[in-house]
């Protein structure tokens, strides 16, 4: 579903990433790691489409309306509600009944009493879980998501631990971290940036 | 439901979603309220005694063009805090709503700054005609237009504030001249048309590019 092949990314004089190749087929699960800086934000921007390489090429099976994509910033409108997010993004991906999937994620990641309040208002971890309900809002068969666990408490990555044993071997998941044990055992291939 | 009805939905909901923020964050109307009211004060003062007419409408479009512009530098401020842009880039929509979207949204923050600005330029200098306001309008379309366009790639770069005027004043001046000329030019109808004109061609432009603009 996913080729990458001699992938170089440079931003100015600065090389973000050196001739990387990996594949990955459908409904597999490529587990990326590396130290800090080894390029795995650049990798996973380059398999969403938010950046073109340097050099190389890389093709991905899947429209825009079948990716699902979590980074470093949540995509979210900081002065909007939870709900008026999802409401929104639901429009854009012409998720069916958007209302009720944006309450039952909600509901799911445990910001259902929050759903009315601003994201300004939010901490670090609840504006994680409400990136994580925009990226699965449209039931993407391709999910990249970009350290994840980032900032989320225990309650919050025992939820997205279980939600990705769900999806893993049914969508095809690329995922980078820094705790590669949390998913070892979801992993098909393995991505090591140097 | 029709690929059109949906496009028009998209462009309705992000405008919608705009003008949302501006009511609850009050970042841009205000200011550009505030500015252009006091601009046309400080120009009534400036002003010697017994200037024509023709000097007070090219002030009046200096208010404009600049309220225009601190109404632009703000326009995609909400998009770059989270990241929203790239959200908004990743949906399957056409991406050309997003821009219009933003361009509807800054016409009517424009519009409502112009609706203070006009009776107060009559109050302090001159009454204006109707083919003057239909300038003020024209141009105000052909200003959101490619400001919107020009704000999007100014608002990726890390000097946006200097980037923007250097790209909008420039492409400003025929809006100028245009909307000067149908206030005080006797032939005001082809000022409107040359305005017309500009506006057509650079939405289509700006339609057709801003995809490119705000991916790599």
């Amino acid at each position: 579903m996913i080729v990458g092949e001699g992938l170089e990314k440079r931003y100015g004089r600065k090389r973000a990433l050196r001739g990387v190749s990996f594949a990955v087929s459908r409904s597999g699960f490529l587990l990326v790691t590396g130290r800090n800086g080894s390029g795995k934000t650049t990798l996973l921007r380059l398999v969403a489409g938010l950046a073109a390489p340097s050099r190389g090429t890389i093709k991905v099976d899947a429209e825009r309306a079948d990716l699902g994509y979590v980074g470093h910033e949540p995509l979210l409108y900081r002065e909007l509600s939870a709900l008026e997010n999802l409401e929104l993004y639901g429009r854009l991906y012409r998720v069916p009944e958007r209302r009720e999937r944006s309450g039952m994620l909600l509901e799911r990641f445990g910001l259902w009493e929050a759903r009315a309040d601003r994201v300004s208002t939010f901490s670090r971890g609840m504006t994680q879980r409400l990136a994580l309900c925009r990226a699965l809002l449209h039931d993407p068969a391709l999910l990249v998501l970009d350290e994840p666990f980032t900032a989320l408490d225990d309650d919050g990555a025992l939820l997205l631990d279980h939600e990705l044993a769900a999806l893993a071997g049914e969508r095809t998941i690329v995922l980078s971290t820094h705790d590669p044990v949390r998913v070892n055992s979801l992993a098909t291939d393995r991505l090591v940036l140097a | 439901m029709s690929s059109l009805a949906l496009y028009t939905g998209d462009v309705v909901a992000l405008a919608r979603k705009d003008l949302r923020l501006e009511l609850r964050a009050r970042d841009t109307l205000p200011a550009m309220l505030l500015f252009v009211l006091s601009t046309l004060a400080v120009f009534h003062f400036a002003l010697p005694a017994g200037t024509g007419q023709d000097a007070a409408y090219g002030l009046l479009w200096i208010a404009i063009i600049f309220t225009a512009l601190l109404g632009l530098s703000r326009a995609w401020a909400p998009e770059r805090e989270g990241g929203a842009l790239e959200g908004l880039v990743l949906a399957p929509c056409d991406r050309s709503a997003i821009w219009l979207g933003k361009t509807l949204a800054t016409l009517a923050f424009l519009a409502a700054a112009e609706l203070v600005a006009l009776p107060a330029f009559a109050f302090f200098f001159a009454p204006i005609g109707p083919v003057a306001v239909a300038g003020v309008v024209l141009a105000s379309i052909g200003i959101c237009v490619i400001g919107s366009l020009l704000a999007a790639m100014a608002a990726a770069s890390r000097g946006r504030e200097v980037i923007l005027p250097l790209l909008f004043l420039p492409l400003a001046i025929p809006l100028v001249v245009g909307g000067v000329g149908a206030g005080i030019s006797l032939n005001g109808a082809t000022y409107l048309s040359f305005l017309g004109l500009y506006d057509l061609v650079f939405a289509i432009l700006s339609w057709a590019t801003f995809e490119y603009v705000v991916t790599e």
